[in-house]
């Protein structure tokens, strides 16, 4: 199984939140690892370079569910990595609390399913914080972690993707990881907002994010082999989101596909169509395509068919090019 | 009705034969595989095989219906008092012995460890609890509510034998002095927005004393979460009539920018977080910095104030619960002032108040009178001092009555009778009370009195004017702050904006310079 995650930082805070000296653009020093490693690592970082880091939420303390928070209660102690009551708004108003006091606040939702007891917390709180209070205060330093996505098995309440919800709160920032990725083992910062084209095309620019990456990769390879030559985005921040590398590409290739787990209407995909329309209309050669999930909560012995596998991808390619 | 019983048994010294000792003993045997693991896992275990052995042996039946405590070999020998059932000296070996030397039956001789071990203890996840035979359910309400802690009567008069927290002339006559100011600020304030000079206002009429004496009992260090009624809070700490007033009109000195309604003060200078709106959602913040200042050993506790209302929302359950279980130094201050808008108490919640809820997170908690300033600042002092010391929650509930409406939006006269708001305006009015107990001191005389009166009447409505005058923030920032940078969309949203408001000029207020 492989692990996704996605990380979501309030607000970008001043303070750095990284030893290493400037943000890169691709480290080129990495090792492959799987996500919940390269969380662990990261959080060992985070607490090791920041005395006053806090990682915390339920079960964090024995190494979590899965296990992105192993070894670091140990290292660090009781009182920086605890667990908290099973309680979501508690957790969301303690983080925002802790963070508005200056520190670095790592909140984890055990699954990105149970997030909506704090949706008010997150939302008319945290994402509000800085601009009602005329930047008197800010929660700048707090980081919600959770899991999200399908996992093969996980029925309605451990298979949600619920970003297009927060993608419309301005205040927030929304950010995903690829499932299995190279990384540096040091310390290092990424610039946040910043899409990343994985793989160069000229016929169609495919966007998407997370764990669907990896589907859309494989539709990109198989694509190759019809002779479509296919650019593929890591969109990376959902908001603010870089709509500039976006509109670069299909400035070159006229033809856009978005893909993502979520339910297709009012999904995040239909942002990103609605924005490139508006900036591409006359260079687009076809309709932007959106491959995702269905309009029903997450099914069970039907996730297959649900889900916008990679045979539902290539298919769009197909008919978006041949359009 | 239990202590009877076991008393009764053991008086009696009923034994058994000699041949039950080593089955009786058994399970002391089995006792000692739990000084090896002290999981409930191996506590399943032991039952079962005390099960097992128990129907291999027919009389052995009375092993099956009995629970034996979970205690460890030494505790056999050396039962500590906690540890021992019905307040009895004797411990299960003792009691065991006892039967020793009595020849009984076995059925009665069962009944009676029955009857001895009907109040055993048994370990459970969070800690010993005593078994009772008889279904009881805990009643719904204790019966007889909280007490109220007060220190001055009706009439300012304090009450004899009361204790108190000693407060210095100084501190008494400022006191007085910001909850005059209080009041009158709020009555100005109330009329301009009738007059329609400000879009919104608030009052906190009948709980000035629960706004500064509270206030006056923290220090600066202390980290206030605010709800929406307490700006004696703010005032106790410094901030001026005009930034209130600032605040109210959202000019271009309004710390908030111009972007919050009215009486959504905010200052962290004063280190008092900026009002929200929403109800409730300040009480676990408090717990967040409760937290970071106990990480960072200051001495200073968080402080939030909400309502009756507030505390039906989760996040106050919630919040309480996490500064239990974190133990942090936090104050958490319930004003209860019987009206949630138009819901009354009666309609909030069937405990008595929101004191009793405490315990069941286990807060220590206290009732005050919220109209009795001496008793709010005490009861804030002591909590304070216990909040930090131990580093542990407390829970202040004051009792008062909220006299104005909920709002400028609100006619209160709609859900309640006039002749009640009245009464609490008048003959319960917190400001008098306390008034009547700085005059019997000496430290006030009328024409101090009038004078104070005039002086705040006149700043305010200078304050006011002043504000009113003053332009609004420029446009620039309503983009700014939603991040610390301007992020390429709002960039782009300006541009165009700007763009509309030269074509249509008209369009949009002449206050906010472009």
């Amino acid at each position: 199984m492989a692990l996704r995650g996605l990380g979501r930082r309030i607000s970008i805070g001043k303070r750095c939140f990284s030893s290493a000296s400037e943000v890169e653009k691709r480290p080129r020093d990495g090792k492959q690892i799987n996500l919940f490693s390269a969380i662990n690592q990261a959080l060992h970082i985070a607490l090791e370079t920041d005395s006053r880091a806090y990682v915390f939420g339920e079960d964090v303390g024995f190494g979590g569910v899965f296990r992105c928070t192993t070894g670091l209660a140990d290292r660090f102690g009781r009182n920086r990595v605890f667990n908290t009551p099973l309680c979501e708004q508690g957790i969301a108003g303690f983080a925002i609390g802790l963070a508005a006091m200056g520190n670095r606040a790592i909140a984890e939702i055990q699954f990105a399913d149970y997030i909506y007891p704090a949706f008010d917390q997150i939302v008319n709180e945290a994402a509000k914080f800085r601009y009602r209070s005329g930047n008197q205060f800010n929660c700048g330093g707090l980081t919600i972690r959770s899991p999200y996505g399908a996992v093969g098995h996980g029925g309605h309440y451990h298979s949600q993707s619920p970003e297009a919800f927060f993608c419309h709160v301005p205040g927030l920032k929304w950010l995903y990881r690829l499932a299995v990725e190279e990384v540096p083992e040091r310390d290092y910062m990424l610039p946040l907002s910043q899409a990343e084209v994985i793989r160069q095309g000229s016929d169609i620019t495919l966007v998407g994010w997370g764990a669907q990456l990896s589907v859309l990769e494989r539709a990109c390879d198989e694509a190759a082999k019809d002779g479509i030559s296919c650019e593929l985005i890591d969109l990376r921040t959902l908001i603010p989101w870089d709509k500039e590398t976006v509109e670069a590409s299909v400035r070159k290739t006229g033809r856009l596909l978005v893909s993502h787990e979520a339910p297709v209407t009012g999904g995040f995909g239909a942002e990103i169509s609605a924005s490139i329309a508006e900036r591409c209309f006359l260079r687009l050669e076809a309709p932007v395509a959106r491959i995702c999930g269905l309009d029903t909560p997450f099914p069970l012995v039907y996730e297959p068919f649900y889900m916008p596998t990679k045979n539902k991808v290539l298919d769009a390619i197909k008919a978006t090019v041949n359009y | 009705m239990s202590i009877r019983h076991q008393t009764k048994a053991n008086k009696e010294g009923q034994g058994e034969k000699p041949h039950l000792d080593f089955f009786l003993f058994l399970p002391h045997l089995l006792d000692l595989f739990s000084l090896l693991h002290s999981t409930m896992g191996l506590w399943s275990v032991r039952s079962r095989l005390a099960h097992h052995l128990g129907q291999k042996m027919a009389y052995l039946g009375a092993l099956q219906r009995r629970s034996w405590p979970l205690v460890s070999f030494l505790q056999l020998w050396n039962p500590r008092p906690s540890e021992l059932v019905g307040g009895l000296s004797s411990n299960p070996i003792n009691r065991c012995s006892d039967r020793r030397f009595a020849s009984i039956k076995a059925e009665t001789s069962a009944a009676a460890m029955d009857d001895r071990c009907r109040y055993q203890v048994m370990d459970f996840p969070g800690g010993k609890v005593m078994f009772i035979p008889e279904m009881r359910f805990l009643a719904e309400s204790p019966g007889e509510r909280i007490s109220c802690y007060r220190v001055l009567d009706d009439d300012g008069q304090t009450i004899s034998g009361s204790s108190f927290q000693e407060v210095s002339k100084e501190i008494a006559l400022k006191m007085y002095s910001d909850m005059v100011t209080l009041q009158i600020m709020d009555t100005i304030f109330y009329e301009a927005q009738r007059q329609g000079r400000i879009s919104f206002y608030l009052t906190s009429i009948g709980e000035e004393a629960i706004n500064v004496a509270s206030a006056a009992a923290l220090t600066i260090n202390d980290i206030v979460f605010p709800q929406y009624r307490e700006p004696g809070v703010l005032l106790w700490r410094g901030f001026t009539l005009q930034e209130f007033a600032n605040q109210c009109f959202g000019n271009k000195s309004d710390y908030g920018k111009g972007r919050q309604m009215p009486i959504h003060y905010g200052s962290n200078r004063l280190n008092y977080f900026t009002v929200s709106s929403p109800i409730a959602t300040q009480i676990p913040h408090a717990v967040g910095a409760a937290y970071s200042l106990k990480m960072d050993k200051k001495h200073a506790c968080a402080v939030t104030y909400f309502g009756d209302g507030g505390t039906s929302e989760g996040d106050f359950h919630a919040a309480l619960n996490f500064a239990a279980v974190m133990e942090v130094p936090i104050i958490f201050f319930c004003r209860n002032n019987g009206w949630a808008i138009s819901t009354p108490t009666t309609e909030q919640f069937r405990s008595d108040g929101a004191v009793i809820r405490g315990q069941a997170y286990g807060l220590r908690s206290i009732r005050v009178d919220g109209n009795d300033a001496l008793a709010v600042y005490s009861a804030v002092h002591a909590a304070r001092e216990m909040a930090i010391r131990e580093s542990r929650p407390i829970l202040v509930e004051a009792l008062t009555y909220r006299v104005g409406h909920h709002s400028t939006s609100d006619d209160s006269t709609k859900y309640r009778p006039v002749d009640e708001i009245e009464h609490w305006r008048t003959a319960r009015d917190p400001v008098s009370r306390y008034r009547k107990w700085i005059e019997r001191n000496g430290w006030l005389c009328d024409d101090a009195e009038s004078e104070l009166r005039s002086n705040v009447r006149k700043e305010l409505l200078h304050a006011i004017q002043v504000a009113e005058k003053m332009e609004k923030p420029p446009l620039a920032e309503l983009f700014t702050d939603v991040y610390d940078q301007v992020p390429s969309n709002l960039h782009e949203q300006e541009r165009l904006l700007r763009e509309t408001i030269k074509q249509h000029n008209g369009d949009y207020p002449p206050e906010v310079p472009v």
